[in-house]
């Protein structure tokens, strides 16, 4: 206990001062305060939700809102208030882990251009650029179609369309470090290039790459979403707002607005509380950049 | 650097872009885990049939000689054949290319529409609560699928209120005949449309540039002049290359665009009929799109209206509105102009989205029911016509942005 109360008066004032800290503070707080919310409670999702997830006929079929299920039962007569509870693991699992594979693979093949320089630089943004010149959707569903459906898939295909802006952002921001004077200073010391790289430009790249992740969440989220939407998702047997949403399609015309709506104001939640913590945290990192 | 010497180096640089996306597709197909063959198959696949569609596809020769195949086929306009029925490939993806085109037109049309709107009245109102509700709308439009609001947008106006179709492009009954190919045209595949029309469009585009470049430059701003004419340019391009592919049926076609052909036609219950269709899935992707337009909007129409010749223009007692249209927002736009190139990707993107949830039978909806077939060669056709198209519109942007702002060309 003491513990928990020592850890929450380092945090609390942390808070506080983000408050204080201008509309770019209070931002950062709002969507923190989402994205946490919403891992807590699929992490907590089997005490929470009040019903199974994934058994079928719980209560009546494609019943509206009602005193029993809350937010309505979809056409397998699933509790869509306990779908909702539990079904954001899926689209939380595949933006973390494409944001990993971003990084892994990102990070150090900016790096090694950039410091590099010359052909290798030329050759490699070139392959890049054409990468980014791709629809990200596009190229994410021809990877998908290819590998498979799975959470690990996904992540793959979504990674290969945001690995070019991970090395675009890194490969500037080395290219302008490398000319500031204290690394100048550490080349005129004699540090060889690979000391330079690791322990003066990359401490540096930090902020950038946690702004660059955090933005690229709400992307992978929603790309994750149209994944699942043309039929390349998870299977059907994991609850996953995205096939909640596609699934609802076919109850859509009959006017059963519940199946739908309720998913998709969460993917919206988790996607807005990533876009504001990038946001603000991009504001609060760099200032310079806003004017 | 002069415009023309930038645009030859511009479009031999899009050679080595197109070379890459190709490889890229290719690898993709071929070589990341998963034979396409037996995947087409899925678990139950006899051996015999496996063979037969590997050889008929020429998925038996060795990789460099299909990588050769595959390059000479894109050139020469041939896509392949279908996994599934052996149909071309090329044939199909044209024939669905309108109606993506159609989407993809009045959908940046809404979106850079509500977004100069909305963010040139967030500029005035800089700070006040106007603004502050702009913005907010304009972050929650970013984290939107484009599917989730396609729905609700069909359960409000399509099922609630029966205002407009919740899918398809058209009334059964006014459908044309399919977009069936004449097998009575002489085949000569692509690369012989290319070489008849591609010129037919160039001369308009250079005839528009020169007309409206001589006389429209003082009465119009000179980046929607030439915008519009590209524009012209373009949809001449590409509705020929439609055309060429598309019947004559009940909807009389010319363009392929529904809308256009029925004003050419002079039928208002067809443009009804069709605006009904149009309407909800534009809405749907310019909505989704606009969220950039109005931040970019905004921020630049603050530093623009803080300038002195604004300053100036309000002096001598122009009305606001024209102060603020037509001269700030004249500055305004050329980034405006950037940024619908950047978003054409993001655009296409949606539509296949877009078009899979109002059944638009355009080029993402011939994907997304490819990718249900496990049609690996139909992706692959598809998946490349999209790449294609924007490493053609980056090129067309780049080059009006040179030719807009001469700093670019250094």
């Amino acid at each position: 206990m003491a513990a928990v109360r020592s850890m929450l008066g380092k945090f609390l004032p942390g808070i506080s001062s983000l408050a204080r800290g201008g509309s770019a503070g209070r931002i950062v707080l709002v969507g923190a305060a989402i994205v946490s919310s919403i891992i807590l409670m699929t992490l907590f999702s089997p005490w929470l939700s009040p019903h199974d997830p994934v058994a079928i006929n719980v209560g009546p079929v494609a019943s509206p809102p009602s005193r029993r299920f809350p937010l309505g039962t979809n056409h397998l007569g699933q509790d869509m208030l306990s779908r909702v509870i539990s079904g954001g693991g899926v689209m939380l699992q595949v933006a973390i882990l494409s944001a990993f594979f971003c990084l892994i693979v990102g990070v150090p093949i900016a790096l090694l251009a950039s410091y590099s320089g010359g052909y290798v630089d030329k050759i490699v943004s070139l392959v890049m650029d054409s990468f980014y010149a791709f629809p990200g959707l596009v190229l994410a569903i021809a990877i998908a179609a290819m590998l498979g459906r799975g959470v690990i898939n996904m992540a793959l295909s979504i990674a290969v369309v945001y690995v070019p802006s991970y090395f675009r952002v890194v490969r500037s921001q080395v290219l302008t470090i490398r000319e500031l004077p204290y690394a100048e200073a550490a080349k005129a010391i004699g540090a060889r290039g690979r000391t330079i790289l690791l322990r003066y430009v990359l401490p540096n790249l930090v902020a950038s790459i946690v702004i660059i992740a955090t933005v690229n969440f709400a992307d992978a989220i929603l790309t994750a979403a149209g994944l699942t939407f043309v039929g390349l998702g998870v299977e059907k047997s994991i609850p996953d707002w995205g096939w909640d949403l596609t699934d609802g399609r076919g109850l859509l015309l009959s006017g059963s607005w519940w199946v739908i709506t309720f998913p998709g104001i969460m993917i919206v939640l988790l996607a807005l509380g990533f876009t504001l913590l990038g946001e603000g945290l991009s504001e609060l990192l760099n200032p310079r950049l806003e004017h | 650097m002069s415009l023309r010497s930038y645009v030859i180096t511009r479009v031999l640089l899009t050679i080595p872009m197109i070379l890459l996306l190709l490889t890229i597709v290719f690898l993709i197909v071929r070589v990341l885990p998963g034979d396409p063959v037996l995947l087409h198959f899925e678990k139950h696949a006899d051996p015999e049939d496996v063979q037969r569609l590997r050889h008929n596809l020429g998925l038996d020769k060795p990789l460099y000689a299909q990588y050769a195949d595959y390059l000479i086929g894109i050139v020469h306009g041939d896509f392949g054949k279908s996994m599934q029925d052996f149909s071309s490939i090329g044939q199909q993806i044209f024939s669905a290319f309108p109606a993506t085109l159609e989407l993809a037109i009045y959908s940046i049309i809404v979106a850079v529409t509500v977004g100069i709107l909305l963010g040139v009245t967030a500029s005035r109102s800089y700070g006040s609560f106007e603004d502050h509700a702009i913005r907010a709308f304009g972050t929650v439009a970013y984290a939107i699928p484009v599917f989730f609001l396609g729905m609700i947008f069909q359960l409000i106006f399509g099922v609630g209120l029966h205002w407009f179709r919740t899918g398809g492009r058209i009334q059964p009954t006014l459908e044309p005949h399919g977009l069936i190919v004449h097998l009575s045209r002489p085949s000569g595949g692509f690369g012989s449309v290319l070489l008849f029309w591609c010129p037919v469009g160039l001369l308009a585009l250079a005839a528009c540039l020169g007309v409206l470049r001589r006389k429209g430059v003082k009465l119009w701003p000179k980046g929607l002049c030439i915008s519009v004419s590209v524009l012209l340019a373009s949809w001449l391009i590409l509705s020929s290359l439609a055309w060429h592919f598309a019947s004559v049926g009940r909807f009389r076609l010319a363009t392929g665009l529904y809308t256009i052909d029925s004003i050419l036609e002079g039928n208002v219950v067809k443009l009804v009929e069709s605006l009904k269709g149009l309407v909800l899935p534009c809405l749907t992707l310019g909505l989704v799109l606009c969220g950039i337009f109005i931040r970019l909007t905004r921020s630049n129409m603050l530093e623009t209206l803080r300038l002195d010749y604004v300053a100036a223009a309000r002096a001598r007692g122009l009305r606001e509105s024209t102060v603020v249209y037509g001269y700030a927002l004249r500055n305004a736009f050329l980034p405006v102009l950037t940024m619908m190139g950047l978003q054409f990707a993001a655009l296409l993107g949606g539509a296949i989205l877009t078009e899979t949830t109002f059944s638009w039978p355009g080029l993402g909806r011939y994907l997304v029911d490819r990718i249900n077939f496990r049609d690996y060669t139909a992706i692959q056709g598809a998946v490349i016509l999209f790449g294609l198209m924007v490493a053609l519109v980056s090129l067309v942007v780049d080059v009006l942005y040179a030719y807009l702002d001469p700093r670019i060309r250094l």
